[in-house]
């Protein structure tokens, strides 16, 4: 099907492949010329018998905002798995859950992939739903108090991903950040795939 | 210094196996699915990456902790995957108490499973179950892709 | 020393102890699934703290094993629930309980 780009293709599987050898050279445990070869072959052998479709659109990343995604994100992680443990732990009480819906402005496949994993690992948030035309996320809260707390947690999704893309996006989608939340009309397609 | 070194092992051990405890506490406590997702697979990944980071002090091997950090990793990448297919199959299965719930914002993109089963919890929306197993005893007459209702 | 070694166990122990108990009574298969998933993934800590605490390097590979195939598990029984929905058949194979790639949906419902 996709044998006429091959060259294409193999750069945009490029980083599968290193991501295979790793995993390889991982599993081994020792970093040596043998691995290095031998998980090569193990690597090109997978993604030619199981091909993936490749990610549209590249990323960058830029190191500083980077490292505030991830001091932020580990941040998160332990505060909030702190709250869930409590939750578990504290006698009685009738808690509130809620299901939001969130509107995003990043249009990008893969960063929207990244945002879902970040906020479903983080305690207390849950994704159920990711609509990639309309652009929204659906996430399960845990425990709200009140619609204030609710309007909280649904802007502290929109710091999360800005975070992200400013990390990660292209200019572009730094810059779709900037114009907000924009309803896509029918007419918008992507790049062809 | 091995010393200090063994008490940071230890404090992260320590850390890592409470944080399993509150998830089975989460598990037995919490209302519904949702919510027992939420205690089984989240302290989990924090609790798992505490005991890895321990565990990789204490073993003193680089092959060892390589292969640590690649549990870890995996435990990153696959707990959302599979929390996020459980939890999604749980909402259209009404395994939520919607009592319970603040707001409700998700417009299902797929219509809600309406037979009854026997496990929902006692507040499901009362959908009519003597119409849904109507639906369904009929449903079974035309092969397969009956239209959805 | 002794002190923490019994703590550490006493805690993990705890933990999968509660998982059976949600396991055994989970009114629903959802419950189930995620009181084995989180069983699982206590037995792997469980093994790490003692390969931290003997100082054994043995379990490390059955780690690997065991954090992958809580997830294959709990994937395929999701797949599996999905599957049962009512009104899940589609007439072109397609699951509705499973999440639609973007590609597939052709403008959203």
């Amino acid at each position: 099907m996709n044998a006429t780009r091959s060259p294409l293709r193999l750069r945009h599987q490029l980083p599968l492949l290193a991501w295979l050898v790793l995993v390889w050279m991982l599993l081994w445990g020792t970093l040596s010329w043998a691995n290095l070869l031998s998980g090569a072959a193990v690597a090109l052998l997978v993604t030619l018998l199981l091909p993936l479709p490749h990610v549209v659109g590249g990323t960058r990343v830029r190191p500083l905002p980077l490292l505030a995604f991830l001091g932020h994100f580990v941040a998160d992680l332990v505060v909030s798995g702190a709250q869930v443990a409590w939750l578990a732990l504290r006698p009685g009480g009738r808690r509130l859950s809620a299901i939001v819906r969130v509107q995003l402005r990043t249009d990008s496949d893969l960063l929207l992939t990244m945002l879902a994993e970040a906020l479903s690992l983080v305690p207390g948030s849950l994704v159920l739903d990711l609509d990639r035309e309309e652009r929204t996320i659906t996430i399960h809260l845990l425990h709200v108090r009140d619609r204030a707390h609710v309007e909280r947690e649904r802007a502290d999704v929109l710091v999360v991903e800005e975070r992200l893309v400013r990390a990660f996006g292209s200019a572009q989608d730094v810059a779709a950040l900037e114009r907000g939340p924009v309803r896509p009309g029918p007419a918008v397609e992507g790049p062809a795939r | 210094m091995t010393a200090v070194v063994d008490v940071v092992a230890m404090a992260c051990l320590l850390a890592g196996a409470f944080l399993c405890l509150t998830a089975g506490l989460g598990l037995v406590r919490f209302p519904d699915v949702l919510s027992r997702m939420h205690a089984g697979t989240k302290p989990q990944v924090l609790g798992v990456l505490l005991v890895m980071v321990g565990a990789a002090i204490r073993l003193e091997g680089w092959s060892n902790a390589w292969m640590l950090l690649l549990v870890a990793a995996f435990q990153l990448l696959t707990a959302p995957v599979s929390a996020h297919m459980i939890s999604r199959v749980a909402y259209r299965r009404r395994h939520v108490r919607r009592d319970l719930l603040l707001v409700d914002e998700f417009d299902a993109p797929a219509p809600a499973d309406r037979l009854y089963l026997g496990d929902e919890p006692g507040d499901a929306p009362p959908e009519d179950p003597a119409v849904a197993v109507a639906e369904h005893v009929v449903d079974e007459g035309p092969p397969a892709g009956a239209p959805r209702g | 020393m002794t002190v923490v070694t019994l703590v550490l166990y006493g805690l993990i122990g705890g933990g999968a102890l509660l998982a059976l108990v949600r396991l055994a009574m989970g009114p629903s298969l959802l419950d189930r699934v995620v009181a084995t998933d989180t069983l699982l993934v206590i037995i792997s800590a469980g093994l790490a703290v003692y390969a931290a605490l003997e100082r054994d390097p043995t379990v490390v590979p059955v780690l690997v094993v065991v954090s992958l195939l809580a997830f294959v598990g709990s994937v395929s029984i999701a797949r599996y629930v999905g599957g049962m929905l009512r009104g899940s058949a589609t007439g072109d194979g397609r699951d509705l309980g499973l999440p639609v790639a973007a590609e597939e949906r052709e403008g959203g419902r």
